[in-house]
């Protein structure tokens, strides 16, 4: 049950899988629409007005004048048929968008979750795609449904030949990369951010693959699974096409799918049933759980590293000690 | 006391600008706010006022403003209701015929006699505002209508007129009407006694029960407009196409905007269904008693519709016949969904014509529900959809069962690997 109160605190990320063949827009159209259907308090009752009714006088005397009474009546004016929902409108954002032709996790934010969308969007997040491609042919969009522009075979494609072509793509990928990164990689500086793992492209860049492996492969059908960045699902259906012009022969992609994006998985994703105002609510209060606790547990793991460090750093002191001693 | 008189002259002048209850009403204002520093004032105030009434007009008004008002406070004008704008007139003018002499206030009304420079005005206003007055007196004062001139929402009205908060008692949604154009307006320029309540009246007796009144008014508020004769000929023309009382009132409830078409229209829409789906007459009224926004729309979408399920579909005259006998909603369905939907029945799941058109709920249906379904199905390798064969699934049932019913019966699965299922699509 979602009262008005709880919509009016309701704030924060989750995500949904969105379908095949629907626009984006229409599945954040669709939530908003939900979350203000779901709202079913009953209306509160009308504020009462003190008006002055005219009586007739008891005893009908003509051309006597009518006595007043005060009579708290209810103000039609606040009547929900009169002035409207409460709620018309809640403020519904959508993080990395997906096309028609594409489906997979999907986030959304609600009321003040669309600042958090916002640092979600500016950081380096990756997003993680599986790609369902076939061998034989070429078309103008690069997908299954569009014009068909070129045919070929694929009988001399081989697994070890398609690793070959996808590490090659990795590793022009990864110097992209550092070309990105906006540092310069003979420095001190590049080398820490290289150790942490924090080297990568800075703002707006080309799109990036960080990760490619091929996971099934059945000619003319194979799987690609694909970790990026910035990049949009037309960019990944080029790659495929690419790919496939690598291997002398041509290349489509069936299904463009993201399984992943930053810390949404598709086994948190909202199927189409559960799009409704409580399942909203209840997935939006499982994500701040779950944030909250793998925040106490990374803290918990940081503090028990630190003092394993410090006791071995005793350790050594004292044994150094008793060397020196000795 | 010539200062006097020319400030007298100035009051005459002013007299037209004092015209409305707002000018006394800011003058009133003004003096409370310069009561402390008047009374000084006024002791300088021969120089003064000849200084002042070279300088600003504003200045100099409120300078003659309070002269009046002086005069106003003690006839506690203030309390009376200040149409009476005659009322201060009279005074003004009494008061500045008598101005050369005493300064004294007229004697018309109760007050008192002391010079007005010297009034104490707490007092003035206290005997003014709580004195009491007899009954006739108070139930004579009329107090202006509050209501705005123009207002861009119904709600100011609503208190007021008599019409609005009836239709708002019999569930109509103002709000949704007064975002249509002109509606508003023409809401309340009804008048409830000799508009709306024969229309109502009229609704009643054909038999619209009393709830669905909302509804109606709600989607069409034209019905409130129509000419009751006009309204009276159509029941009849229905009723001898031979449409029985009870299926006229459903009729109407469902489709509000029925009534406000004319004999003519409905005879050609009729006429339009038995001709082209060459339906017998019981047929033609059952399809639109069921469907009764058919005799509403326009004709070239549901032409255009037939024309797409014979070439483009392929379907047989029959089997037309037959599928919008059964599904009235495949005459207004949208075009391409419609194609959407027969594409994936056809080509993907290989369900040939005569199947489609034994079970016509299936285009009905949302396209993603069907795509889903024929999935996992194919996934679990029960896709069987040819009634000669085993282990053969209808559609009907296929498209029509929840969730639950369709994956412990037909798919023979739990409900969770379903969903686990979609989110592999």
């Amino acid at each position: 049950m979602v009262t008005p109160l709880k919509l009016r605190r309701l704030h924060g990320l989750f995500c949904v899988y969105k379908p095949l063949g629907v626009h984006w827009k229409l599945v954040r159209d669709t939530i908003e629409t939900n979350l203000l259907k779901g709202n079913v308090a009953p209306p509160p009752a009308l504020p009462h007005k003190v008006r002055f009714l005219a009586e007739p006088s008891p005893t009908g005397e003509a051309g006597a004048a009518a006595s007043l009474s005060a009579a708290p009546v209810p103000a039609l004016s606040h009547h929900p048929l009169v002035t409207g929902p409460e709620f018309q409108h809640i403020r519904v954002g959508v993080g990395h968008r997906l096309d028609a032709a594409s489906s997979g996790v999907l986030v959304l934010a609600v009321g003040n979750g669309n600042k958090a969308l916002d640092d979600l969007y500016k950081t380096r997040v990756t997003r993680d795609y599986m790609l369902e491609c076939e061998f034989g042919m070429a078309t103008k969009d690069f997908s299954h449904t569009g014009r068909v522009v070129e045919k070929s075979t694929y009988g001399h494609i081989t697994l070890d030949k398609l690793e070959r072509v996808l590490a090659m793509l990795e590793g022009a990928n990864q110097k992209a990369t550092r070309m990105f990164s906006n540092v310069d990689m003979s420095s001190q500086e590049a080398y820490e951010l290289a150790v942490q793992g924090l080297l990568g492209p800075d703002g707006k860049s080309a799109p990036i693959l960080t990760g490619l492996r091929c996971v099934h492969f059945q000619p003319p059908s194979f799987t690609l699974e694909v970790q990026c960045l910035n990049e949009t699902q037309k960019y990944l259906r080029k790659v495929v096409h690419e790919i496939g012009l690598e291997l002398r022969s041509t290349a489509v992609c069936k299904n463009v799918r993201r399984t992943r994006d930053g810390l949404f998985t598709s086994r948190q994703a909202l199927t189409r049933n559960q799009w409704s105002a409580a399942d909203v609510m209840q997935a939006v209060q499982q994500h701040r759980y779950t944030k909250k606790t793998e925040k106490t547990v990374r803290k918990r793991s940081e503090e028990s590293s630190a003092a394993t460090r410090q006791s071995k750093a005793d350790v050594m002191s004292s044994h150094r000690g008793k060397e020196h001693g000795s | 006391m010539a200062m006097a008189s020319a400030c007298g002259q100035l009051c005459m002048r002013c007299r037209g600008s004092l015209s409305s209850k707002t000018a006394v009403w800011r003058c009133y204002s003004h003096v409370r706010h310069l009561i402390p520093r008047t009374r000084q004032l006024l002791k300088s105030f021969d120089g003064l006022f000849i200084t002042k009434r070279l300088a600003s007009t504003q200045t100099g008004l409120s300078w003659k403003q309070q002269m009046c008002c002086y005069s106003d406070l003690a006839e506690k004008h203030l309390t009376a209701d200040a149409k009476d704008n005659k009322h201060t007139k009279e005074l003004t003018k009494t008061s500045i015929t008598q101005i050369t002499n005493t300064l004294m206030p007229s004697t018309d009304v109760l007050s008192m006699t002391e010079h007005p420079a010297f009034l104490d005005l707490d007092d003035a206003a206290e005997s003014s505002a709580l004195e009491e007055i007899c009954d006739e007196e108070a139930i004579s004062i009329s107090v202006p209508s509050s209501l705005p001139p123009t207002s861009t929402s119904l709600r100011d009205y609503v208190e007021k007129s008599e019409t609005l908060s009836k239709l708002v008692e019999l569930g109509v949604n103002l709000w949704k009407l007064e975002q249509r154009p002109n509606v508003g307006s023409m809401l309340l320029r009804l008048d409830f006694k000799t508009d709306v309540a024969p229309r109502l009246m009229f609704l009643k007796e054909i038999g619209v029960k009393d709830s669905c009144f909302g509804y109606i008014i709600t989607h069409n508020p034209f019905v409130l407009c129509e000419n009751i004769e006009n309204l009276q000929d159509r029941v009849t023309y229905l009723k001898s196409r031979k449409f029985s009382s009870e299926t006229v009132a459903s009729m109407v409830s469902r489709a509000p905007y029925l009534l406000n078409f004319n004999v003519k229209r409905l005879d050609n829409r009729l006429g339009f269904y038995q001709q082209q789906l060459q339906l017998s007459a019981s047929n033609t009224r059952n399809l639109v008693a069921r469907l009764p926004k058919l005799l509403c729309v326009s004709l070239e979408p549901v032409k255009e519709n037939l024309k797409v399920c014979e070439i483009e579909l392929g379907f047989k005259q029959n089997e037309i016949q037959h599928i919008v006998v059964a599904v009235p909603k495949v005459l207004t369905a949208n075009k391409r969904k419609l194609t959407q939907i027969f594409d994936f029945l056809h080509n993907t799941m290989k369900v040939p014509h005569y199947l489609i058109a034994k079970f016509p709920q299936v285009l009905n249906t949302k396209y993603l529900r069907v795509r889903e379904r024929h999935l996992f199905l194919e996934y679990l390798q029960k896709a069987q959809y040819d009634p000669t064969l085993p282990n053969y699934i209808s559609l009907d049932r296929m498209v029509s069962l929840p969730d639950e019913a369709f994956c412990t019966e037909l798919a023979l699965s739990t409900v969770e690997d379903f969903y686990l299922f979609q989110k592999t699509l």
